[in-house]
């Protein structure tokens, strides 16, 4: 028990660093936010698990679910919200060096 | 820092940070307040609030060094004041010696409620709780007086128009946003409702239930419009719902006074003590909540509506 929870807790925490790493060294806004976005959830999942294996009083692992469905729900909604009000203020992202040269080549001929 | 926007970030993440210090001093009723009401509501007031005033500072046009000297100068002296203080933590403490074993100690029998916070802040300080109370719903009656829009009926005809077109628009935008605030509205109603009458037993009070009410519904706001949040809440009355809070609060402690006990004593409320006690704090809690959530919609709905109406005076003029 003690064991897997460890495991679970090991990879939630190596997930929120690495979404932490993706923040920084990321190139443009979107893909920041899809480090952030893709590992933030699965990390939390991760960490409540480990959380839920470590304590088996049910009242506890009642309200870690709960935690764990409002997370799921709440956080991909944020990211989409996040993405979409960058997209709707005509943040543009950062393309590939390649297509970039290809679409400034198809739109002067 | 000239950028608005980021400014009040940075003041939600020092908020929530000061809330996970107050977790880790185990106070967990002040981190829970300081959460709730610091890092949510006021940030998100002072969010709608930079929306009507642009997002950049002015220009400064003082001279901040003589500033920065005061500043200096009521900093060094406090710290100097602070030399004085017994240790943080020191078991000879004044406060450890007087009042906190008599909270301690006496608070079950005399109040019979297991969160002694709620006790204290209930109960024993019941009057410097009626006075925050009071000064909230200041707050409120200050931004009406200063910021509220008079509604003539044909605006308000005009409403039912607006409110399909937006619904169109945000249809298109916002699905998948508004779909999940419909799911997850109900449940945030209810964690109000449960913090609200379970602040006796647990971290939570009227305070935080009254900041997750109000949340709740300016979520609701944010993502259906002003206009059909004007017909789901009645206006004036929100407004009397304010003033019904202080009220309820005032009037429990003119009941205990009328029964020939202090201020705010609920002794009196019932022939048995504790049963009274009981019986006031589920009373004044309810006033707390009733209150705090009115003043924050009132805030809410009175700077977002006058931005709504600027930029229709906008539109009509140009």
């Amino acid at each position: 028990m003690d064991i897997s929870s460890a495991v679970f807790l090991l990879i939630g925490s190596f997930l929120c660093v690495s979404g932490g790493l993706g923040i920084l060294r990321f190139p443009d806004f979107y893909t920041r936010m899809h480090a952030v976005g893709v590992t933030e959830t699965l990390a939390t999942t991760m960490i409540l698990i480990g959380l839920m294996l470590q304590n088996p009083d049910v009242l506890v692992l009642l309200k870690l679910v709960i935690i764990l469905l409002m997370t799921l729900f709440i956080s991909p909604t944020a990211s989409h919200a996040l993405a979409s009000a960058a997209m709707q203020n005509k943040l543009m992202p950062v393309l590939d060096k390649n297509d970039a040269n290809e679409k400034e080549a198809s739109s002067n001929p | 820092m000239k950028d608005l926007f980021s400014i009040i970030m940075l003041l939600g993440i020092y908020s929530l940070l000061s809330a996970c210090f107050f977790v880790a001093m185990d106070a967990v009723d002040v981190a829970f307040t300081e959460a709730a009401v610091g890092a949510g509501i006021s940030t998100l007031l002072m969010l709608v609030a930079i929306t009507m005033t642009g997002r950049e500072e002015n220009p400064s046009r003082h001279k901040p060094a003589l500033a920065l000297v005061v500043v200096t100068i009521t900093g060094s002296l406090l710290i100097y004041g602070t030399l004085d203080m017994p240790y943080f933590g020191l078991a000879e403490d004044p406060v450890h010696l007087h009042v906190a074993p008599r909270y301690i100690n006496d608070s079950m029998q005399e109040v019979g409620v297991p969160n002694i916070v709620t006790s204290v802040l209930a109960s024993y300080r019941a009057f410097d709780t009626f006075g925050e109370v009071v000064v909230i719903f200041t707050a409120g009656m200050g931004v009406l007086a200063l910021l509220s829009v008079v509604r003539l009926p044909r605006d308000i005809a005009k409403d039912i128009s607006k409110i399909d077109a937006f619904n169109k628009c945000m249809h298109e935008e916002h699905l998948i946003l508004r779909i999940v605030t419909k799911v997850l509205i109900p449940f945030i109603l209810l964690f109000a409702l449960y913090v609200q009458f379970h602040g006796d037993f647990g971290p939570g009070g009227g305070f935080q239930a009254g900041v997750i009410f109000a949340a709740a519904i300016i979520l609701y706001t944010m993502l259906f419009g002003m206009n059909t949040a004007r017909r789901v809440i009645n206006q004036s009355l929100i407004q009397l719902l304010a003033a019904v809070g202080v009220l309820l609060y005032g009037s429990v402690g003119i009941v205990s006074l009328l029964n020939g006990k202090n201020f705010l004593d609920y002794n009196a409320l019932s022939a048995d003590p504790v049963a009274g006690q009981h019986l006031g704090i589920l009373l004044i809690e309810l006033g707390v909540g009733i209150t705090v959530t009115a003043v924050m919609v009132i805030i809410f709905f009175n700077f977002a509506g006058r931005r709504i109406d600027q930029q229709n005076k906008e539109n009509n003029d140009s």
